[in-house]
């Protein structure tokens, strides 16, 4: 599937925000997961009304699939840079699949406090959940052939693109 | 020393066994050296632990008595959620006649998926990774005089953290280079990490003869070697060394290679100070500097336990 088949991940983006904006408390911290996650909090934080602390998670040390696909090479560092601890908290990911990464970056999460609640917002599900694992806002659901990877990528001037290529092995 | 160097990477070129710095490509030694940067940040946590070893049986495998080295691994290994077993194999099979690879082969009935072993032979890892289940990782904790990989990996996560930019430095490492598995580790690490200036500085008895021919300078005055140097790494002087005909006393040694705070000021003014430990105050060091301001001493402790998990979390996701 080539790039201009996939919907514009911009008016995804907008949709998402449209929805979070009335519904998350009003100091609801966002956690992305690296690397789409990341910067999809870091736009919602800045374009979202009241004050949402941003942190950042790398699921790579709470996957379950080391056996079979190694550790990551570039695993970047997670930073909470708030309390978690009774707080109010939205992970914030691209693309929701299987749900495993999710139920990674819960036990994450849980390893820096005992937040009031968690819940998840994707710009794109596409289905295909492992996982008793569902988002509450939601850009938009989308069918994506299994054998393809669905990624955000963001260009120069902070816009957001979506796209597709074959897994990678490793 | 091809096939050893093979030995280390699988068919992918990642890291299966860590046994020697000697030989690895840059490119796993900064992946290791970026992995433990994001393991410095779980140590700092309140929970200090990972789940990613989960289910993992490590085993310690101490040919050679090191408390700290082995408490190090032990830590590393648990913060990652493996199950850690310490063997003191220096009390007990093998003194009881058992060779290395019946004990290896015992262990690895008991389902072990990774070895650390420290062996007062040089080569005594390669003979274990050699022989070991192809599923089973090995890791060099300290073989004879050969190479400690990690802590010169530790070592290089430490001067990278103050320093930034290897390719700028000149650094010194003092001491008894001849005897010493952490200097010959860092040489290799430095030295494929691309520093422009590496210097030895010791006693000409305690100097490898062919250093010179190896790119390092050599120096037997401290005084002359200290000079425009950033990073300065002091080596224990091992009090065997001291029996025989190589050295005269401590005190003497002290006086002509001891580091103190006047000889330490011949270096840069930002330059730092390294010692894998365990220090002997007066011998090789002054305690001025070791508790100094340039002492990254401790910091060395600390980032030790991330390297290692870093080393244990790539190991333990290639597979064969």
């Amino acid at each position: 599937m080539s790039e201009h088949l996939l919907p514009d991940a911009e008016l995804l983006f907008a949709t998402l925000k449209e929805r979070m904006a009335p519904a998350i408390a009003y100091d609801a911290r966002l956690v992305g997961v690296y690397s789409g996650g990341a910067w999809l909090a870091d736009r919602l934080a800045a374009e979202l009304d009241g004050e949402h602390p941003v942190g950042y998670i790398d699921v790579s040390f709470y996957r379950d699939d080391l056996a079979t696909s190694g550790l990551k090479a570039t695993v970047r560092s997670t930073q909470i840079p708030f309390s978690v601890q009774d707080a109010h908290i939205v992970l914030v990911d691209d693309v929701l699949f299987t749900g495993r990464s999710i139920r990674a970056a819960v036990n994450t999460l849980f390893d820096y406090g005992r937040p009031a609640s968690v819940q998840l917002a994707v710009l794109v599900d596409r289905g295909g959940r492992e996982l008793p694992i569902a988002a509450d806002y939601v850009g938009a659901p989308l069918i994506v052939a299994r054998e393809l990877m669905l990624a955000l990528d963001r260009h120069d001037d902070g816009t957001f693109v979506l796209t597709t290529e074959p897994w990678k092995a490793r | 020393m091809l096939a050893r160097k093979n030995l280390q990477l699988n068919e992918h070129g990642d890291l299966h066994h860590l046994l020697a710095i000697e030989g690895l490509p840059r490119r796993i030694i900064e992946r290791i050296l970026d992995t433990a940067e994001s393991f410095v940040g779980i140590n700092e946590r309140e929970v200090k632990v990972v789940p990613l070893l989960r289910g993992k049986s490590i085993f310690n495998i101490f040919f050679e008595n090191s408390t700290r080295t082995r408490t190090t691994f032990e830590i590393a290994a648990k913060r990652l959620s493996a199950d850690v077993v310490n063997l003191d194999v220096a009390r007990s099979s093998t003194s009881k006649g058992e060779t290395i690879l019946d004990t290896i082969a015992n262990l690895t009935a008991m389902h072990a998926d990774m070895f650390v072993v420290r062996h007062s032979e040089s080569g005594a890892p390669y003979l274990i990774a050699q022989h070991a289940a192809p599923h089973v990782h090995v890791v060099n904790a300290g073989d004879g005089r050969h190479e400690h990989p990690t802590q010169g990996l530790l070592d290089m996560f430490t001067i990278r953290h103050y320093k930034k930019d290897f390719t700028r430095l000149t650094v010194a490492i003092v001491g008894d280079v001849l005897h010493s598995r952490v200097a010959r580790s860092q040489i290799h690490a430095l030295t494929t990490l691309g520093v422009p200036e590496l210097r030895v500085i010791g006693p000409r008895t305690l100097l490898p003869l062919d250093a010179e021919r190896l790119g390092v300078r050599v120096f037997d005055s401290l005084d002359e070697g200290l000079k425009g140097v950033d990073v300065v790494t002091m080596l224990r002087l091992q009090n065997e060394r001291m029996s025989g005909a190589l050295l005269p006393s401590a005190s003497e040694y002290f006086a002509r290679y001891g580091l103190t705070p006047q000889r330490l000021a011949l270096a840069k003014p930002d330059a730092i100070v390294l010692h894998p430990g365990p220090m002997n105050r007066g011998v090789e060091i002054d305690s001025a500097v070791a508790d100094g301001a340039q002492s990254v001493i401790l910091p060395q402790v600390t980032f030790g336990i991330a390297v290692r998990m870093a080393v244990m979390a790539i190991l333990a996701g290639a597979t064969r």
